[in-house]
């Protein structure tokens, strides 16, 4: 096992220097942290922990990031905040709601807005990085289930993670409630609304949280400590686990060339990796920022302060609580009335369909595993459509979603597009129940064929689009064969759940050494590079002549 | 960690050879040793200082350079380059419109360049590298288990939890009981009866009997105030009456020719040509405020429950199960002006169902 010197294709790349010298500044500070700490081999570990290099495992470093943004701009936000109920009437800046009648939350939420140096732009970047955070959460979530990234031993990690949909979708909520406008006060009506519908305990459980009949004046306040440091908190905690879990097992990684159960293989995180993972955080709180400042979101002010007696139509909730809206708006006037007690309609698809959903999201890895008889570890993802059955459930699980989410707007979509909003209504019931078998099946068929296509190039080679003429008259395409071929010519390759080439100029080194790529144009020209190697032959073969001759 | 490290600690080398090695040398042995194996590594530009070379450090250095001037841009701009305070149109300065555009586009700029420029330093500066990194996922030794197992069986056993029936029993109870204890707490001081107290019952509404129809801003309702075929929200004319959550109430003038046709026992409710309604839907208590007056149908925009005022405000389309209550409608005159005022309250609950609702 020992290997000092590196690999014979691995030329050193500093030379035999030794630059990192224990007097310097750097090397006093390490030596003082060790003799304190005696951190020096657990922290050379992490430094040189490896991380494979794929764009799908952004998606989950995307949400990580938009929660620290959320943590930045939400701590400014709350220096301005009030989270109170008590009335005030308005004499702000803002002249059109001046002298009006209204919560403090709504009126500090105005005070931030207008007269809050960059405020308004603040509470802008807070609103689009969560909704970021809920959207490449749900996507991460998507490229875990797809690629089999929760089976054995990463189940824990899946379960942790949908806790931490299920508390971002609570976070959110509360979150977008706490201006006290009329949009966000009549999802708290319909909350309370919800709570009540819970059979036996539904009128104490809406009177406990909301400390009256609705709408009291408790209600912002709790909404506020459980934003800002109730749920903040255990999604910390959940996170940490998330990230002490993944930095245990490792990285998932996907089948190719060298590639093994028992190996990861990608840039160390110390530079390259940690280099690029920074700069990607920038680049996320870029756009949260540009939209913050360039996309106006929730403008309080238009909507006015909540009054129970007035709606604005085409009342949206934020996007993620747009299934539960469509699921409420498609759920039939089924009332159930039993010995002088009533079960509402509003009660299956509020708050029976979400349990139903999340304990099923949550039961599916257990479930495949039982269902496959599945015991191993996997370290090494699957191609979606290598694994037909779950593609087409998660195909199934995605037009069920999208149906609810259409369904939640289906007001806006009869308008801009002159349909009845009864028919609608309609359209979205039936496609609740034909869309997602229908979905199964176009997604397996497709999964099918894809595999057959990956089998066919192999054992038959590339399409090279040069067709030859036969003597006979006939015409044949050429095909390139990726391997050694038997006697009539099929391919010897077996397919190994890694991607197959399917273009001539997918053939060879997929990394051919010392190519720069740059963004337009590449930074270095292939002459360049080339000349480059020459030279280094050269000296490489002068040091040789050298060594020889001493 | 890696199982063979401590027993390995310098791949066998002494502090005096590893001393000996160059820093790259001793990265790859230390990478090693904790099974990270550098299988490919080369610098971008082997040879330092070409053209090539050159200009990938400049666009980086570029990026770097437009992150500080919109950081500095950014700057300016919040401290009074632009102006922040609201005016009307036509009073005052309108250019605070583009001041929050322009924190957003000068942060995004600053921040983008800078991630970009970072990025692309790792992608084209720094060496490539190709590194294979052990899992150590292979099965644990068994004996290790066996022995983590034996420690936590022995300590249990140790504790005499087992044949010790009266600590368990009492642990129990004491462990149970403390354990409500929170709970009690939290919930004990949050719980309120549901219906107790002034306005707190699901039952009913601050509507009573000869309790004044006045309008949003308090003012009283009169059949003059409202031409036929329209509506009007209004509230009971006590404290609190405009705020309260069940208190709007939707009245409406018929059409001429329109008629609505009363449940039992509610015949009275109607007054002439106007009937009121709880505007409160019977759904999810949105206000269903989408009147058609041609069809006499309300529509609730939340979640598109349709009532037919000329049925009696009956569901007709949509999630809603139940009918808007109707409010018995009357008027007094007081100084030869006509009011209206209710007669009574609302005969059923008003608003969203729940378990106790007959």
């Amino acid at each position: 096992m020992t290997r000092v010197t590196p690999n014979s294709d691995s030329p050193t790349v500093a030379g035999p220097r030794r630059f990192d010298k224990p007097r310097t500044a750097p090397g006093k500070t390490g030596k003082w942290i060790e003799e304190r700490l005696g951190v020096s081999g657990a922290a050379r570990n992490q430094l040189n922990k490896v991380f494979p290099d794929h764009w799908s495992f952004m998606m989950g470093e995307i949400a990580l990031y938009s929660f620290i943004i959320l943590i930045l701009t939400g701590t400014f936000l709350t220096f301005f905040f009030d989270a109170s109920m008590a009335e005030v009437r308005y004499n702000g800046s803002y002249i059109p709601l001046d002298g009006v009648t209204m919560s403090r939350a709504y009126a500090s939420t105005l005070h931030i807005s207008f007269d809050v140096r960059g405020g308004l732009v603040m509470r802008q970047i807070h609103h689009w990085a969560a909704l970021l955070f809920m959207a490449s959460m749900t996507v991460h979530m998507f490229r875990v289930f797809f690629t089999g990234a929760f089976r054995k031993p990463r189940e824990l990690n899946w379960l942790i993670g949908l806790g931490l949909i299920t508390l971002g979708l609570v976070e959110g909520f509360a979150g977008y409630s706490l201006p006290d406008d009329l949009l966000s006060g009549t999802g708290l009506r319909i909350a309370e609304a919800i709570i009540q519908s819970i059979p036996l305990i539904g009128s104490w459980a809406a009177f406990l949280v909301f400390g009256a009949k609705f709408p009291g004046t408790e209600i912002i306040g709790r909404l506020y400590i459980v934003h800002v440091l109730l749920v903040p908190g255990i999604l910390a905690a959940l996170i940490g686990a998330h990230m002490a879990l993944l930095v245990k097992q490792k990285h998932t990684d996907f089948p190719g060339p060298g590639r093994t159960e028992q190996t990861v293989s990608g840039e160390r995180m110390y530079p390259t990796y940690g280099l690029k993972a920074g700069g990607f955080f920038f680049i996320v709180f870029a756009v949260c920022a540009a939209l913050g400042g360039l996309a106006q979101i929730n403008p309080v002010w238009l909507f006015g302060p909540y009054n129970p007696a007035q709606v604005s139509s085409g009342s949206q909730p934020d996007w993620y609580i747009g299934f539960l809206d469509g699921s409420t708006r498609l759920f039939p006037s089924w009332e159930i009335r039993l010995w002088h007690h009533t079960i509402p309609p509003l009660f299956w698809p509020t708050v029976v369909l979400p349990g139903v959903l999340f304990t099923l999201a949550g039961a599916y890895p257990f479930l495949e595993a039982k269902l496959t008889k599945d015991r191993l570890r996997h370290n090494l993802l699957q191609r979606p459509r290598d694994v037909p059955v779950r593609t087409g459930l998660g195909a199934m699980a995605i037009a069920f979603y999208a149906v609810l989410l259409l369904s939640g707007g289906n007001d806006l979509i009869a308008k801009s597009f002159d349909i009845s909003l009864n028919a609608m209504t309609w359209g979205g019931r039936i496609a609740l129940l034909v869309a997602p078998p229908l979905a199964y099946a176009v997604a397996y068929r497709i999964c099918l064929g894809l595999q057959r296509h990956d089998r066919e190039v192999l054992e038959h080679g590339i399409e090279t689009g040069i067709i030859k003429l036969l003597p006979n008259g006939e015409f044949i395409e050429i095909h390139q064969p990726l391997g050694p071929v038997d006697e009539h010519g099929h391919g010897l390759l077996q397919y190994s759940g890694a991607a197959v080439p399917k273009k001539m100029n997918r053939l060879g080194n997929p990394r051919r050494p010392g190519l720069v790529r740059g963004f337009l144009w590449p930074v270095r020209e292939r002459a360049e590079i080339e000349a480059e190697l020459r030279a280094l032959e050269a000296q490489e073969a002068e040091r040789r002549d050298r060594e020889l001759t001493d | 960690m890696s199982g063979t490290a401590s027993d390995n600690a310098a791949n066998g080398l002494t502090a005096e050879e590893v001393a000996k090695l160059s820093t790259e040398e001793a990265m790859i042995v230390g990478a090693e040793i904790d099974d990270v194996f550098i299988v490919h590594r080369r610098e971008r530009f082997p040879i330092a200082g070409t053209k090539a070379e050159k200009r990938a450090e400049r666009a980086v250095a570029a990026m770097f350079g437009i992150g500080f001037l919109a950081a500095v841009a950014f700057i300016v701009v919040f401290c009074g380059a632009v102006p922040y305070e609201w005016h009307l149109p036509g009073q005052g300065s309108q250019s605070f419109h583009y001041f929050t555009p322009l924190l957003g586009l000068t942060l995004g700029i600053s921040l983008g360049a800078i991630g970009i420029g970072t990025v692309l330093w790792a992608k084209w500066l720094l060496p490539e590298e190709e590194v294979v990194q052990d899992r150590h996922d292979r099965p644990k030794d068994p004996a290790q288990q066996m022995l983590t197992a034996a420690t936590i069986v022995q300590g249990f056993h140790d504790t005499g939890i087992a044949r010790r029936s009266m600590l368990k029993g009492t642990l129990g109870l004491a462990g149970g009981a403390l354990a409500v204890v929170p709970l009690v707490a939290l919930v004990g001081a949050m719980i309120k009866k549901p219906n107790r107290g002034p306005g707190q019952s699901l039952f009913h509404t601050l509507w009573g009997s000869g309790v004044a129809v006045v309008d949003a801003d308090g003012k009283r309702i009169g059949p003059d105030d409202i031409l036929p075929g329209g509506i009007m929200t209004v509230f009971p004319g006590v404290p609190g009456g405009v705020a309260a959550g069940d208190s709007p109430t939707l009245l409406i003038r018929l059409r001429p020719g329109q008629a609505v046709k009363a449940r039992k026992g509610q015949a009275s409710y109607q007054w002439g040509d106007f009937v009121a309604y709880s505007k409160i839907c019977t759904h999810a208590g949105c206000p269903a405020s989408l009147y058609e007056q041609q069809t006499g149908r309300l529509l609730c925009p939340c979640h598109q429950s349709q009532f037919q005022v000329l049925e009696d405000a009956k569901p007709v389309f949509g999630p809603a199960t139940r009918s808007l209550p109707k409010l018995p409608l009357g008027v007094e005159v007081v100084n030869g002006t006509q009011y209206f005022v209710a007669k009574g309250d609302y005969p059923e609950p008003v608003g969203p169902a729940f378990w106790e609702r007959p």
